[in-house]
């Protein structure tokens, strides 16, 4: 350990005592990022704490990178600096809960799975239904920005937090919103912390509107020969006056993935796609039972897949809905361990531009011979992963250009993409954050505000914040 | 001409708020200026010697250069600065007025940029305006300058239905574009009460909200993008109408700032399905705690009404007498109650609804029948406030919010706070999400009244706070509410959120004087003395 590592550790035992602070080396591995070590790892038990380590942090001008769980810590750009993990796992509390009200108020560190169990006993639940469920923390899932398919019916954290309190890079205490679910007093700030990476400030304290909790769910699958088909499928079903909670299309490249070994570590038991027919796109559904009206969710289902021109559907019985809903949600994870060097582009259009943009990455990822996958969900955004078979140059060189293209594409179509998960010696040469946006500089001087010292998870961040 | 004026004198002898938006949509649409109560002399002083002394004021305020300018960039009928003229831009729905020095009405966004440039030049205050039904004062110019007006800038410029986003002008009216897009089956979901005259540039700044928000969320959840000209005259382009933009979310950030952070001059937003069927039901309590519970139990069983709104004894007397929407005379409370949806979903969720109403000893529980009869239990709802305008002078309409469970605790200390001042204070709110909208009745023109309602009003928001609620729901800080802040954010808070503003207005050029508390907005309520033959105050929401 060196000198300047030994006195970071010594002050931050200071303040959050000894046991709470992480210096061997061989521990500190636990925290790595993009193959960059930081001298320290800090597990703070209070607000207080954490606003005495940013101000300490900001004194030394020490690289801070907030974390939880820490399954979100592959995304974004290469950091410029990371010198102290803070790790807000202590921070675990359920701070207020009123199932009457519809309120919530949490600490950052509490696992998802664990809030979920609490706010089923009053049948009630949160819609983050997000990767890596099963350990991801609240605070990590709101500062990565990552998104659930359960977006269909009830939006992004962005329609249901309602307020949040954080430490900015100076280590102030600062709040925005309420824990009341209409509030218009002050500016919005909590929604720019949203996806925000850790680079604004550190999250103490959100509060979220919750919604009561779903009945029995049904998934409904079918399968099409082209993209084509199953995209008109999720254009009737958008105009139809069903309401589905989910509704997502899969390549062939993504139904196989999902039907194979890697998947079924991720969420066991039967999923429908293990019966979808190979080399077919799929549509996948999910939507409530509700008395008469699940009869007609089934019968409009079938009739608008067959008036698509699908090959086979199917409706899922209660004992396959976990698995093939879990299945979904895990997809990017699932990608990332599905190949050496798994790329996934994060790819946004208006949903009518659909069809040219996956014809298009199909091609260019077929002439460069790359295996991918895509998961489209119906709102526009899908997940086109690239599934190189080796970690090396060549590889990189392709994955580059079919990116290259699809960043070009996206772009055409006043579109977004981004490259939100890459190998990190990648990273280097890709346009993570895709191309530069005439808002970045309002986004750095919004930084500088928040950050001035730029201490909080320097580089990370759109526009080299 | 001749048509307008019968058409103005009509609406002038009907009075009330309503009527005088509809007075200022026809002198908009006709360009023509209209001096309101100019027959009531004991109102406004429209003598020779007060016109002049006014014009004088606006004179010397007014740099001759800058609007030379002005007009000389969006022509003479675009620029207006006559005392006489600016008079109705002095107000918005709200209690407070603050003359400008002159209003611009700009056709394009290159028409905003100029005007900025102008602004900036000068060093003229700029103030944004859409139809001046908000209900904070956000629209107003408190320390004069240049009112942007966007009543031209009304152009729906996109539909796309088949994504459902829809591109606008700001002075677009919210209820225009859902009416433009009913053929498709969508509509734009934000439905303010104002929803008629209020324009969609107004309900972005002030992230407006309405009774159908319970389960379709406010402006800012469908709003995709945004054009905004800085004060510092960059021209800006936040969001995409495809989602999730990289970096931070401006867009956000930018819905509910009130005006204080550009002038947006295009906003990409979401359409939303309109629902198959929809069912109405007005449930009649004899005690509020009943009709109370009753909204606590609907939440319990897993029920998300699309509204949820509850109506006090006394507002339905108001309204009934007004309205003749059947409402009974002598019950304590209704609710009006939507369930939206699937067909077999809403028939299942309505007779739910009945069902805990009447576990609820709901007196009784009538389901409209047909889109006739859920209409009148509606304008029952939408016309409370003109119901108010009817029985009192003035009326003042809060705007708190509290957690709905501590609904009975906050409509007692409402009745005490009422008898303490002696005032009357009828209650309309959105119970489904906990936002109270209490009418405190009085006579703008006895001064200790006025002082008193707004102590009345101070208590009720404090007494919110304390319950863990805030200061306001949806009408926005602007400069009714900026000395309650401290109540919900501390010095720290309120600085950043300052520093936050300055990056985008850094001189503090653009609508000044709101949301933040200052030594000057402190007090300054009380203080100021009511001109006599301020436009009759009203609020709604």
């Amino acid at each position: 350990m060196t000198l300047v590592a030994s006195s970071t550790a010594t002050r931050l035992a200071d303040i959050s005592g000894s046991l709470n602070v992480i210096h061997d080396p061989e521990q500190l591995a636990a925290y790595e990022i993009d193959r960059m070590l930081p001298a320290a790892a800090v597990k703070p038990g209070s607000r207080d704490e954490i606003s005495e380590v940013v101000k300490f942090c900001a004194a030394e001008k020490l690289a801070v990178v907030p974390c939880g769980a820490r399954s979100n810590l592959s995304m974004g750009a290469p950091l410029a600096r990371y010198d102290v993990a803070l790790d807000l796992t202590r921070l675990d509390h359920i701070l207020a809960y009123d199932p009457g009200d519809l309120t919530l108020s949490v600490e950052p560190g509490i696992p998802l799975q664990r809030l979920a169990g609490v706010l089923a006993g009053h049948r009630q639940f949160l819609p983050l239904a997000v990767p890596f469920l099963n350990r991801a923390t609240v605070g990590g899932t709101i500062a990565a920005g990552v998104h659930s398919p359960l977006r269909q019916a009830y939006g992004t954290a962005r329609d249901f937090l309602l307020g949040l309190e954080f430490i900015t890079g100076q280590g102030a205490h600062a709040k925005s919103g309420g824990l009341v679910v209409k509030n218009v007093a002050g500016y919005d700030l909590h929604k720019l912390m949203i996806g925000a990476m850790g680079t604004l400030g550190v999250i103490t304290k959100l509060n979220f509107r919750t919604f009561p909790a779903l009945s029995a769910t049904r998934v409904f699958t079918a399968s099409f020969t082209s993209a084509e088909n199953a995209l008109s499928l999720r254009q009737r079903a958008v105009q139809s006056p069903l309401r589905l909670l989910t509704m997502d299309i899969l390549s062939p490249g993504a139904v196989e993935v999902l039907a194979g070994q890697v998947a079924a570590r991720f969420e066991a038991g039967p999923a429908p796609v293990d019966r979808l027919p190979p080399g077919k796109w799929a549509f996948h559904a999910t939507f409530p039972t509700a008395g008469t009206a699940t009869a007609r969710y089934e019968r409009e289902l079938k009739h608008m897949a067959e008036e698509s021109g699908c090959d086979w559907c199917e409706i899922c019985g209660d004992d396959r809905n976990p698995a093939s809903f879990g299945r979904l949600r895990e997809f990017v994870p699932i990608v990332l361990e599905s190949s050496p060097a798994t790329v996934v582009v994060k790819m946004s259009v208006r949903p009518s531009k659909l069809g040219g943009i996956l014809a298009s990455v199909a091609d260019v990822a077929q002439k460069n011979d790359v295996r991918w996958a895509a998961a489209v969900g119906g709102l526009g955004v899908s997940y086109f992963s690239l599934l190189p078979s080796a970690r090396d140059e060549q590889a990189r060189l392709s994955v580059e250009k079919i990116c290259e293209k699809v960043l070009a594409d996206c772009a055409r179509l006043s579109g977004n993409a981004t490259i939100p998960w890459c190998p990190s010696e990648w990273k280097s040469s890709m346009k993570i954050w895709g191309p530069e946006r005439a808002d970045f500089e309002q986004m750095r001087k919004l930084k500088n505000v928040f950050d001035p010292v730029g201490i909080l998870a320097p580089g990370r961040f759109a526009g080299g914040i | 001409m001749k048509f307008a004026a019968q058409r103005l004198n009509r609406i002038h002898h009907g009075a009330g708020f309503a009527a005088l938006h509809a007075a200022l949509a026809i002198c908009r649409e006709r360009r023509i200026v209209w001096l309101p109560l100019v027959d009531a002399p004991e109102r406004r002083d429209y003598s020779a010697e007060g016109y002049s002394r006014i014009k004088a004021i606006c004179a010397a305020k007014m740099n001759a250069k800058l609007l030379h300018d002005l007009k000389e960039l969006l022509g003479p009928d675009a620029v207006l600065h006559r005392p006489e003229e600016l008079m109705l831009y002095e107000y918005d729905g709200s209690v407070e007025t603050a003359r400008p020095d002159c209003v611009v009405f700009p056709r394009t966004t290159a028409d905003v940029e100029g005007i900025v440039r102008l602004a900036q030049q000068h060093k003229a205050p700029l103030v944004g305006r859409g139809a001046g039904t908000g209900l904070s004062g956000g629209a107003i110019a408190r320390h004069g300058g240049i009112v942007t007006s966007f009543a031209r800038m009304n152009r729906i410029l996109e539909i796309d239905a088949e994504n459902q986003i829809a591109r606008v002008q700001p002075g677009v009216v919210n209820s225009d574009l859902s009416a433009a897009v009913a053929h498709l089956g969508l509509h734009f979901a934000p439905d303010p009460s104002s929803q008629k005259a209020c324009t969609i540039g107004g309900n972005v700044s002030e992230n407006s909200g309405g009774p159908h928000t319970l389960a379709y969320g406010v402006t800012t959840n469908h709003v995709l993008a945004l054009e905004v000209v800085l004060p510092t005259g960059e021209l800006l382009h936040l969001g995409n109408s495809a989602l999730d933009s990289p970096g931070y979310d401006l867009t956000g950030l930018f819905v509910g700032s009130e005006g204080t952070f550009g002038l947006v001059t295009e906003i990409t937003v979401k359409l939303t399905r309109l629902p198959e069927a929809v069912k109405t039901l007005l449930a009649i309590f004899d005690t509020i705690d009943d009709a109370t519970e009753t909204v606590a139990e609907i939440t319990a069983r897993g029920i998300t009404p699309a509204a949820c709104e509850m109506l006090d004894g006394w507002t339905i007397r108001a309204v009934e007498d007004y309205v003749h929407a059947g409402f009974p005379l002598d019950c304590a409370a209704i609710l009006l109650i939507d369930v939206d949806g699937l067909r077999e979903v809403t028939e299942v969720e309505a007779a739910e609804v009945e069902d805990v109403c009447r576990v609820h000893r709901a007196r009784e529980v009538r389901v409209a029948r047909d889109a006739r009869e859920r209409d009148l239990l509606w304008k029952g709802r939408k016309n409370a406030f003109g119901a108010a305008g009817r029985v009192s002078p003035s009326y003042y309409t809060q705007d708190g919010v509290i957690p709905r469970t501590k609904l009975p605790a906050t409509l007692r200390r409402i009745g005490e706070i009422s008898r303490k001042y002696n005032l009357q204070i009828g209650n309309v709110f959105h119970a489904g999400d906990g936002n109270l909208h209490p009418i405190i009745l009085f006579d703008e023109r006895n001064q200790q009244q006025f002082r008193d309602t707004v102590a009345a009003a101070d208590e009720i928001i404090a007494f919110c706070v304390q319950a863990g609620g805030s200061i306001t729901g949806e009408h926005g800080v602007g400069m009714e509410k900026d000395r309650l802040m401290p109540l919900i954010f501390s010095e720290a808070d309120l600085s950043l959120m300052q520093s936050v503003r300055g990056i985008f207005n850094p001189e503090g050029l653009l609508n000044p004087g709101k949301i933040f508390p200052d030594s000057k907005g402190c007090g300054e309520i009380y203080a100021r003395p009511r001109r006599e033959g301020a436009a009759p105050s009203a609020r709604q929401s």
